[in-house]
């Protein structure tokens, strides 16, 4: 397929690893923010590729897996509510909450969807006006503009029954979290590069020198993550910490203005609980006052809902990148996809997903090949 | 009502929907097998309204008899390359032909749901008659049952069928050997994202059609050709990966696929892209992957290709001794990775 095969082919890929390894003289540990960028490293094997002084570790890019366990509570007390139809993308639909997941609820004989799109939902709102329909709009900056349209046109519109409830997240202030850490060990940073899409690059900028760390925007195919690595590594040999974009085909310094606008009219920061990782200071979106007609954790009143974590799972470690799923001891055994202990487990973007499906929990499956 | 075709006659009596008077086994459904499923359906035996039917056969010395059963569900019930009815037939005829049977005799058993508009369900039979002609069955007995409004999703198909092993040949999905290459006879996926995008309203530049077709005769000439064939699974639910999951699984053997051999259509790369779909996983229904020995594959591969189900046939991978059990690919970034087994149904990422 045009526009992706050039991204996987496998002798520039086997020059950029040459170059990468020709670079790097001393060890160092990058994180890759994204869930996508985790789910393309795992599938093409490209941490495979890398020479044995590199360690990638995992962010906590995937939407799925960073949703707190009261969200899911909430989106389940609203959904079991009579005539209500509760409309979600995929991924949400599995990750298991206190009382079970929604497809459970769903066979339960409550009303749950498969959308693909929030405008799909606002479409069945119109559609069903004696039905009271709720979107669960999660996820980053890059879903947050569509999200953002969906209330825009409802209030336009006059869709009195629509609502959303909304978890969006930020990435810049989650980053800063990790770095400031005391335990962080994360050296250099593969940015998010779909976020970049909408929000431009200089928010980042700060958070480089603050944090004395190099970021590089990057894309989400195997070409694009290994020049992502070699900048970053160029970079950290250097003794640089810069903001440098890998991306470009995708990323523009500014982002895209008329989605920047649009979040600003409907959305205003908060401060929002991550899932294995706790409060962060100002790290999600929640509606603005104008918006509040169609804020599905008012109208249904589920906003005090508190639920507590599992203890076995460590996925709040991995999601800070302290860990690696092979070190949990339910990785592949009491923890599968069919038996998720916790979120980065579920969505194909968690880290765990990606390497239970890519066979890593398998004898005979290596961390990492030795150097060849 | 619309005009329904020479097979259909019309009118079909005061309905035209689905009652569930239908279901009775009184004279509402006397009428509907009388005017509708036997003008489509009927053939010698099925017009003898017999509680069974009762065909001669005739088995060469050493012959076996393949039996096999299907169930289809399928929502949209008319989609593009075909509808429930020619997939009823096709699913089952595969199922026979991959295990080197020559499917002779079918049953199908319908439950209706009240309110299925019988020109609909007319348009299913002739479907599924055009079906057992082009797979060279004959279907010789049937069911009908109604059920309440909601309480079905339109129509449900559950088809069995009949067929004949000849002697000589024999085929298992443990009989895989290492050092046997992988023949897969067309683009993998298309089914499955055909329905998709018809279910979901999702609109593509080119409009993707099933492959839903019946793969007894390109079994038989590639039988005829090769008789020291196998292994041959069709890789219907769970696409590709859980066929060779399912080969690797019970020959004791390993797979090693190469990502850039596997023939899959743009169209369906586009659509898996922008679902958050893996195509290997994705549903077909008139493909085939064989197990093939070493010195036949070229031999086999030309012949394929010279059939007309076949026309985009490749070789894909290996048999291997390492890792039984396990199928890894080789991808096209010159990384390899496991293809497990997937675990529920595949969802659609968020971003």
């Amino acid at each position: 397929m045009k526009f992706l095969d050039e991204y996987r082919e496998a002798d520039s890929v086997q020059r950029l690893a040459d170059s990468i390894a020709r670079t790097v003289k001393r060890p160092w540990t990058l994180m890759e923010v994204c869930g996508g960028q985790t789910h393309s490293i795992v599938r093409y094997g490209v941490d495979r590729l890398l020479p044995p002084q590199i360690e990638l570790v995992h962010g906590p890019g995937c939407p799925v897996c960073v949703t707190p366990l009261e969200t899911i509570d909430r989106a389940h007390a609203i959904a079991s509510q009579t005539g209500v139809l509760f409309c979600s993308f995929g991924d949400m639909l599995r990750v298991p909450g206190s009382h079970g997941d929604l497809l459970q609820l769903k066979s339960a004989g409550c009303d749950v969807r498969i959308v693909y799109s929030p405008l799909d939902a606002l479409q069945l709102a119109e559609a069903h006006p004696e039905r009271r329909v709720v979107f669960f709009a999660v996820g980053f900056e890059t879903t947050a503009p569509a999200n953002a349209m969906a209330v825009h046109v409802a209030r336009k519109r006059c869709i009195a029954n629509f609502s959303m409830l909304v978890s969006h997240v930020r990435v810049p202030p989650a980053i800063e979290a990790i770095f400031q850490s005391p335990d962080n060990r994360v050296q250099g940073l593969l940015g998010p590069g779909h976020v970049c899409t909408v929000m431009g690059t200089s928010e980042y900028e700060p958070l480089a020198r603050k944090c004395g760390v190099p970021i590089v925007i990057g894309g989400f195919e195997p070409l694009d993550l290994l020049e992502g690595i070699w900048m970053t590594v160029r970079q950290l040999e250097e003794g640089r910490a810069q903001v440098e974009n890998q991306y470009r085909r995708a990323v523009r310094p500014e982002g895209n203005p008329a989605s920047l606008r649009l979040l600003q009219e409907v959305f205003e920061t908060v401060d929002r609980k991550w899932r294995g990782i706790g409060t962060i200071p100002a790290s999600g979106f929640r509606l603005r006052e104008q918006y509040h007609a169609f804020d599905a954790e008012r109208i249904y009143g589920v906003g005090d809902l508190r639920t507590e974590e599992s203890t076995v799972c460590i996925s709040g470690e991995i999601l800070r990148g302290l860990k690696k799923p092979p070190q949990c001891p339910a990785f592949g055994k009491e923890c599968t996809p069919e038996t998720p202990l916790g979120a980065t487990m579920v969505s194909t973007e968690g880290a765990c997903a990606a390497y239970h499906a890519a066979g890593r929990h398998l004898p005979g499956t290596p961390e990492k090949r030795s150097a060849s | 009502m619309k005009d329904l075709g020479a097979s259909c006659p019309v009118p079909f009596g005061r309905y035209d929907r689905i009652v569930l008077g239908h279901g009775s086994g009184g004279r509402l459904t006397a009428n509907l097998i009388r005017d509708l499923f036997m003008p489509a359906l009927g053939g010698e035996i099925l017009s003898r309204l017999e509680d069974q039917a009762v065909c001669p056969v005739d088995l060469p010395a050493g012959a076996r008899l393949a039996f096999t059963t299907d169930s289809f569900v399928v929502r949209p019930i008319f989609f593009p390359g075909g509808d429930i009815g020619s997939l009823a037939i096709h699913g089952t005829v595969n199922d026979l032909a991959v295990g080197g049977a020559r499917p002779l005799l079918m049953s199908a058993a319908f439950i209706l749901e009240e309110g299925l508009p019988l020109e609909e369900l007319a348009r299913i039979a002739a479907s599924m008659r055009a079906a057992c002609d082009r797979s060279g069955v004959q279907l010789v007995t049937g069911d009908t049952k109604v059920v309440d409004r909601g309480k079905g999703d339109k129509v449900f198909i559950t088809t069995s069928g009949i067929g004949v092993v000849q002697p000589g040949v024999s085929l298992s999905i443990s009989s895989a050997r290492a050092g046997d290459r992988l023949l897969v006879s067309g683009p993998v996926g298309d089914h499955g994202i055909a329905i998709l995008s018809v279910r979901e309203g999702l609109e593509f530049e080119t409009q993707l059609v099933s492959d839903s077709a019946p793969l007894a005769d390109l079994t038989r000439v590639m039988l005829e050709a090769c008789p020291s064939i196998a292994c041959m699974r069709d890789p219907t639910r769970g696409g590709l990966s859980s066929a060779l999951n399912e080969m690797a699984a019970a020959s004791k053997v390993g797979v090693k696929l190469q990502e850039t051999a596997i023939p899959i259509r743009p169209s369906v790369v586009a659509a898996c892209e922008v679902l958050g779909l893996d195509p290997l996983y994705v549903a077909c229904e008139g493909r085939l992957v064989a197990a093939v020995g070493e010195a036949d594959a070229e031999r086999l591969l030309e012949l394929v290709r010279s059939h007309p189900l076949g026309r985009d046939a490749a070789l894909i991978g290996r048999v291997v001794e390492d890792h039984p059990g396990i199928v890894t690919l080789l991808s096209r970034a010159g990384g390899e990775r496991v293809v497990s087994l997937l675990s529920g149904e595949q969802l659609p990422r968020i971003c």
